[in-house]
């Protein structure tokens, strides 16, 4: 494989995000519009790399108070007891079901760390320029637009445990503002996956090189 | 074969320039380099999801309005609605996520919903007018934060949760919810953008590019 593969970048065509139609823009510094919906045309997403280390970074330190903080106190006549992420996981596990225990911490503590670092991962990799496992890092962000809103799972157990249980003064469930960092994680991880662009793994052009598979 | 230039794409995920070859009822294509999928033959697409779009409006009213789950203790009882449960959290000074939740399983699902109905019922007569690609674009966005499917599951957890405290009962909202899941899941099965997308009228006003197609390409999809 000499010969360099006709990405749309290479031949002058820009492929609409919007409505997916491939056009051939008058200049390619400033590429308009799709003449077919309008949509504002751009090779590559402006400043992808940037944007979505930024948003990755303000994540990251969002996970840490999603975390510690509580994301419910049970109040009864007796006690009152404040339970984070992973209390809540243990809990539900002390209660006998251990599969909603595991999809939990898979959903709200897991996903959100793999999406974080798998991101980190491609922005490192695109950076650098990498040639490497090109297909499979495609996979990879393809893998994470799709998982990441699973992680929203433990702000509904939230939202409906504290609506049912209000049964003052016998016993009720008020949020915590671990919820709130929580639902902020969610929010920036979506927007960190929406911001980065999955063309620029294959810039680097590995295939001509012979790096890829 | 004559060269459709509708045909003609550069892969979303990797920009590689191909031609999507006449497809075979029911198959699909995906990009040689990348692997993305870049479409697929779904037969009788606009009139198959306008049918489920229907019946996904009329769940959406019922997973609204019946109340999702019911609980009893101490001879009390209490029932919430997906909304009421976004009511309590605000009330209870969670604001944003109160909003959040509201925005990912009430306003998103609606608007998916609804767009998606005016698309087909205005797609039906081609040439589409433009706002039917704006609208696109908009269900397109909604889908993103329609997180009905997760909160289904979130649903399931705090009635668990809820189990060893109290006696809950899911409610005919919780069925609505599961249904609309169901639904909506059929309805990206079925439903196919770009054979939408070949019917809307162009922004700049002359038919479809490389001139060379001269107006029959689009009609051909």
């Amino acid at each position: 494989m000499s010969r360099a593969l006709p990405t749309g970048a290479r031949v002058g065509l820009v492929s609409c995000e919007a409505c997916g139609l491939l056009s051939r823009p008058a200049s390619p510094e400033n590429p308009g519009s799709c003449p077919r919906c309008g949509e504002v045309l751009a090779f590559r997403r402006r400043d992808a790399i940037q944007r979505t280390w930024a948003l990755v970074i303000a994540a990251s330190i969002l996970y840490l108070p999603a975390n510690i903080l509580p994301v419910m106190t049970t109040t009864t006549l007796r006690s009152t007891a404040a339970d984070t992420i992973l209390s809540g996981v243990l809990r539900l596990y002390a209660t006998g079901s251990w599969v909603l225990a595991l999809i939990v911490l898979v959903a709200s503590v897991m996903i959100p760390l793999v999406k974080l670092a798998a991101l980190a991962y491609l922005l490192v990799t695109v950076q650098r320029g990498s040639i490497r496992r090109m297909r499979e890092r495609a996979r990879l962000y393809r893998l994470l637009k799709a998982i990441g809103r699973w992680s929203m799972l433990d702000v509904f157990v939230a939202t409906f445990v504290v609506a049912l249980i209000q049964l003052r003064p016998l016993m009720s469930v008020t949020p915590g503002n671990g919820v709130l960092f929580f639902a902020a994680v969610v929010i920036l991880t979506i927007f960190a996956a929406d911001s980065f662009d999955p063309r620029l793994i294959w810039d680097s052009g590995g295939e001509e090189r012979g790096g890829d598979d | 074969m004559a060269s459709r230039s509708a045909d003609i794409v550069a892969c979303p995920d990797c920009d590689l320039v191909q031609r999507i070859p006449p497809l075979p009822p029911r198959g699909s294509a995906r990009c040689p380099r990348c692997g993305r999928p870049l479409g697929a033959d779904k037969p009788g697409s606009l009139d198959r999801t306008l049918a489920l779009a229907v019946a996904a409006l009329i769940l959406l009213f019922l997973a609204n309005v019946e109340p999702l789950m019911g609980l009893s203790a101490a001879g009390r009882e209490t029932s919430t609605t997906i909304l009421g449960g976004a009511r309590t959290m605000w009330l209870q000074g969670e604001k944003v996520a109160a909003v959040l939740v509201a925005l990912a399983v009430v306003v998103a699902p609606a608007l998916e919903i609804c767009f998606l109905l005016a698309i087909l019922l205005a797609a039906r007569r081609p040439p589409a007018p433009r706002w039917v690609g704006t609208l696109l674009r908009w269900t397109e966005i909604s889908g993103v934060w329609s997180m009905l499917e997760v909160m289904l599951l979130g649903i399931l957890v705090a009635l668990v949760k809820i189990a060893s405290l109290a006696t809950v009962e899911p409610g005919i909202g919780f069925f609505a919810v599961g249904a609309l899941v169901f639904l909506l899941a059929a309805i990206s099965a079925t439903f196919d953008p770009g054979e939408v997308w070949a019917r809307v009228r162009w922004a700049n006003g002359d038919g479809p590019w490389p001139p060379e197609g001269s107006g029959r390409t689009e009609a051909q999809r």
